[in-house]
């Protein structure tokens, strides 16, 4: 498939997990495609970056469930801020384990999850349909119920692929985005690399091979597809653009300047303008 | 090299404090001064402390030796199970303990949306937690808090002895001082006062009471091995300087 494919079996007013952590292997290809598809009233599960503050700018979401968002080496993402600030989203703050929970809840197929998690803070003040369940057991304890954070769609990115979509990552962590395609009804994966099933093992160990192809139901190859969050070992994060990126929040007419010259056009075109992005940075510097 | 310690340099020995026979468990500082403490508290007294890179790897200090492999995912699980120690931030604290880095103002519509309740629920409740402030004022150390992300000791005592086992706030460092919350009720008292400051210091910067006791120590100034460990190995480039402002 196709980045603009991959968002062309999404709509309005879906529940859609995006994979990564922060600013780290985000699908921002496959997300760059969904600001194009023009589709809206989406709900976003995310450990959120700036997958969530695009889509937020953008206008495209009503609802972010999450612990935090945060672009890692700028602490706070600007254009999530703004939309908060603003009014315009609607918000589930849970603390970060109990995204874990709810995700892993609804990759089993279970209701909710028991853990300790929220009791006693206002996470229960401003998630009034949170619940909490008495253990059954001679201990009696009450613990929060989480509930499954179900998902119609995932989207996910790794280093390599199949084309039936055993994805590998190599980087150091496999976050969540194994469970983000499990608590999906379809999850769709990004790579940077599409390589034949027999060579999957030539670059990593077995355990590498975080999603196999029952987990999902596409796969798209969008090279520098994680751009500009890190997809090590194949990139590091592009922190200039990134710097670039949180400016674009100063003002309205900042942000639909980097729009107009980066989120315009296609992947191609932002690809190209990237690319002449940072060659105006090495004369500039030179 | 200067024989005296400066102001950052007694944070950090200060921080490093906090994880004082805690034994074989994580050790998770955020921001530079409780990151250099608790290296430093690895290297000296705490040996058996694991620490992470902030990428998956569990790493001896400096960073060139992996032990282990520590993904997002077992660090929750290390959470659930207790075995770690966070020192965080706080952009408000309260008499009791009670954090906030979600957001400032009315939560519904806040007035500066921050990072969010991040992992403070869970740790609160499960493993100690302490708190590094940089710059001691009452805008940070207010009541009530905006949005409770940190549970503190009257909602611990709220929710009783059993629900509440695993809960403990151990101190709270800030540019002027170690506080702690060793009082009847929970309510946050002076333990000691860096080098240079007085109590009134401390009181007029914090926008509740706080306990005082009879006679306020000093915070234990660094040894000259641990001055070494800071300024040779630790943080050659002087960085910590600047999270002081």
């Amino acid at each position: 498939m196709t980045a603009d494919q991959v968002a062309g079996e999404l709509r309005s007013g879906m529940t859609i997990g995006i994979g990564g952590w922060g600013s780290r292997r985000k699908p921002m290809a496959l997300v760059r495609a969904v600001l194009r598809a023009g589709i809206t009233d989406l709900t976003v599960v995310s450990y959120g970056g700036p997958d969530v503050g695009l889509l937020v700018a953008h206008g495209r979401v009503r609802r972010v469930v999450c612990g935090f968002v945060s672009l890692d080496s700028i602490a706070l993402e600007p254009h999530f801020r703004l939309g908060r600030q603003q009014g315009r989203i609607e918000l589930t703050e849970v603390d970060e384990g109990m995204v874990h929970w709810g995700l892993l809840a609804a990759a089993h197929r279970l209701p909710f999850l028991p853990m300790r998690a929220g009791l006693g803070t206002d996470v229960m003040r401003v998630n009034p349909e949170l619940r909490t369940v008495r253990s059954p057991y001679d201990d009696g304890e009450e613990l929060v119920a989480m509930p499954a954070l179900r998902l119609d769609a995932a989207l996910v990115h790794v280093n390599r692929a199949d084309a039936s979509g055993n994805g590998q990552y190599l980087g150091p962590d496999p976050y969540f985005d194994d469970l983000f395609c499990l608590a999906a009804e379809r999850a769709y994966l990004s790579c940077e690399q599409v390589i034949p099933t027999a060579g999957l093992l030539d670059a990593g160990p077995p355990q590498s091979l975080l999603i196999n192809r029952a987990m999902v139901h596409g796969v798209a190859h969008t090279p520098g597809g994680a751009h500009f969050t890190s997809c090590v070992p194949d990139y590091g994060r592009d922190e200039a653009f990134q710097a670039h990126y949180a400016a674009s929040a100063r003002s309205p007419e900042d942000w639909e300047r980097f729009r107009g010259e980066f989120l315009d056009g296609d992947e191609a075109d932002y690809q190209r303008a990237v690319q002449r992005f940072a060659e105006r940075r090495t004369v500039t510097a030179s | 090299m200067s024989a005296e310690p400066t102001r950052a340099e007694v944070c950090v020995v200060a921080c490093a404090e906090a994880w004082r026979g805690d034994g074989a468990i994580l050790a998770s500082p955020m921001g530079l001064i409780p990151t250099l403490g608790a290296r430093l508290a690895r290297l000296t007294f705490a040996p058996d402390l694991l620490l992470t890179d902030g990428e998956a790897h569990l790493v001896a200090p400096g960073g060139d030796v992996t032990e282990g492999w520590l993904p997002y995912r077992s660090v929750f699980t290390m959470v659930a199970r207790g075995h770690r120690h966070v020192m965080m931030g706080a952009a408000q604290i309260d008499r009791f303990g009670n954090q906030n880095i979600s957001c400032v103002g009315d939560w519904a519509r806040p007035r500066a949306q921050l990072l969010g309740v991040r992992g403070a629920p869970g740790n609160t409740i499960n493993h100690p937690t302490s708190y590094w402030i940089a710059r001691h004022s009452r805008r940070v150390f207010t009541e009530p808090v905006d949005m409770v992300s940190g549970m503190g000791y009257d909602r611990a005592a709220a929710l009783g002895p059993r629900a509440a086992r695993f809960h403990e706030v151990r101190v709270v460092v800030t540019n002027l001082a170690v506080l702690d919350f060793a009082t009847a009720q929970g309510g946050m008292r002076l333990r000691s006062v860096h080098p240079g400051v007085s109590a009134d210091e401390v009181t007029e910067a914090t926008g509740f009471p706080l306990v005082i006791p009879p006679s306020v120590a000093q915070t234990r100034p660094p040894t000259p091995a641990e001055l070494a460990l800071i300024r040779g190995t630790l943080d050659p480039g002087r960085h910590r300087d600047a999270e002081l402002g």
